[in-house]
């Protein structure tokens, strides 16, 4: 890995996250049936800070849960290393309920298949929609997101890095080339 | 910390790091029990054969349940109605399940070693459940399990160990995976229940009960095995119960909130009263529970295992 440049710092995290909180009350006409569920690790921390400028806006709780999604993976039975199985808590009924799905990286679109097969599981949203902090283009699947903090045109050669606050001790995101 | 063996075969043959990351991956499948669809596609397509030498109804019903959570095919031999009467060996009957191109076999067998024989000759994974008096990995996993879901660590902690530990595979295995996690183990029976030279891995003897419950966090009450009576080696069972049953009075001397397991069937009026088996100290069907995210998280690291392995 080389030459990281910075496509986003602190403020234009939190800027982002603030603008998607409005667009999300906006689409849903408020805040009722509304709930947020965050896919392991990053898109949960991603999901609470969501959860927190929604209620500084409407002064109201929103649901928020967090997905583990390695039970759904579409490369599990591919040599392709081991990957750890994390907790799912969702400790809300998800059905008739208007659903935020939220990760970092939106990239192949796999993880956010694998994430609405694992929440159909769980019940049946009224609607489920998706935000997610980065969108660096190359989809596999048709998947698109309806809330989309940046838009980072990349190569498949490199690499995004999303650091949080709560996992890395910083927020900002990362572009790199791979060796 | 990643998992790269394809069979679990004991306690004894793993590292500290190995049984903590079979106990986070537990915690972690334990959710999906709770869920209303209690089933996830992490090993669809996957087939486990229970191949049991030996009776069993809660750890084949266990491993089977957790074999369907996963979304693997499960198929149960029984061995009395199978070609093992016409005399087929194990390891004949094993490449034979292999040949049927089966995922995972989970056996019990009333041969110490029987499992680390059958995955020596086999490329599948094979995982045990109960050989002889050797190891019951499985059961001492989800019963460090509950432990740890109980007191919030392992380390430390004082836990007592009654009953038959000399016929006792759950004890081996307990024994193995206690120490490691840095537990202190006593235990507690009549002299000719004890293993010879069992002193050498590290634990405690005590013969009365009241000493070796007096400073525990937990006690494990193994179940006397009368079906396995050879003759004269056991004791009666009033006598027993008198000297080392579990009894609310001896309890009310131990600490207030210690916990009381079992690895069941519980003989009710032989190793411990009715009134502790279904009191507030007593964590036993939790452990029924907990048994199936441990044994869904052993299927799936070994199932994953011999994916990165070829």
């Amino acid at each position: 890995m080389k030459e990281k440049a910075k496509i986003l710092d602190k403020e234009a995290i939190a800027r982002s996250i603030m603008r998607i909180a409005h667009e999300i009350i906006e689409k849903n006409k408020g805040t009722d049936e509304l709930c947020l569920v965050g896919i392991r690790n990053r898109g949960v921390y991603i999901a609470k800070r969501l959860a927190e400028c929604i209620k500084k806006i409407e002064v109201k709780d929103i649901a928020t849960g967090a997905l583990d999604i390695t039970l759904y993976r579409d490369d599990l039975a591919l040599a392709s290393g081991q990957p750890l199985v994390r907790k799912t808590e969702i400790d809300f009924d998800i059905n008739d309920r208007n659903l935020v799905l939220v990760d970092d990286v939106l990239y192949t679109g796999r993880t956010i298949r694998a994430a609405l097969d694992a929440l159909i599981d769980f019940g049946r949203p009224k609607s489920i929609q998706l935000a997610v902090l980065v969108d660096r283009g190359h989809r596999e699947l048709p998947i698109r997101a309806d809330f989309v903090g940046k838009n980072i045109p990349t190569s498949k050669k490199e690499t995004v890095e999303v650091h949080l606050e709560e996992s890395d001790g910083i927020d900002e995101v990362l572009i790199a080339e791979k060796e | 910390m990643l998992w790269t063996k394809k069979d679990l075969l004991g306690l004894e043959y793993l590292t500290q790091g190995e049984i903590e990351l079979i106990l986070e991956t537990a915690a972690s499948f334990k959710e999906v029990s709770t869920r209303e669809i209690k089933k996830v596609p992490a090993l669809r397509g996957k087939t486990a054969v229970n191949l049991f030498y030996e009776p069993s109804t809660r750890t084949r019903v266990s491993f089977e349940v957790a074999a369907k959570r996963l979304s693997a095919d499960v198929i149960n031999i029984a061995t009395e109605t199978s070609s093992v009467r016409k005399g087929e060996t194990l390891i004949d009957t094993g490449k034979n399940i292999q040949a049927l191109k089966a995922d995972i076999i989970i056996m019990r067998h009333n041969c110490s070693g029987a499992a680390n024989m059958l995955a020596r000759a086999l490329d599948i994974s094979v995982v045990n459940a109960g050989d002889g008096w050797h190891e019951h990995p499985t059961q001492a996993l989800l019963d460090i399990f509950t432990l740890k879901e109980k007191l919030g660590k392992i380390k430390g902690l004082n836990v007592a160990i009654v009953g038959d530990i000399a016929h006792s595979r759950v004890a081996r295995s307990n024994i193995w995976g206690l120490t490691k996690l840095g537990a202190n183990v006593t235990l507690c029976a009549p002299k000719m229940l004890l293993p010879v030279e069992i002193e050498k891995t590290g634990v405690k003897i005590s013969s009365n009960i009241d000493e070796a419950l007096r400073n525990a966090d937990a006690v494990n009450v193994l179940r006397m095995q009368f079906e396995r009576d050879e003759g004269a080696a056991f004791p009666e069972q009033l006598d027993y119960y008198q000297r080392f049953g579990i009894t609310e009075e001896r309890l009310a001397k131990a600490k207030k909130d210690i916990i009381v397991m079992h690895p069941g069937p519980i003989n009710r009026g032989v190793e411990m009263s009715s009134e502790v088996a279904d009191g507030s100290n007593s964590v036993i069907l939790e452990q029924v529970t907990n048994g199936i995210a441990v044994r869904m998280a052993v299927l799936f690291l070994v199932a994953q295992a011999r994916e990165t392995k070829t």
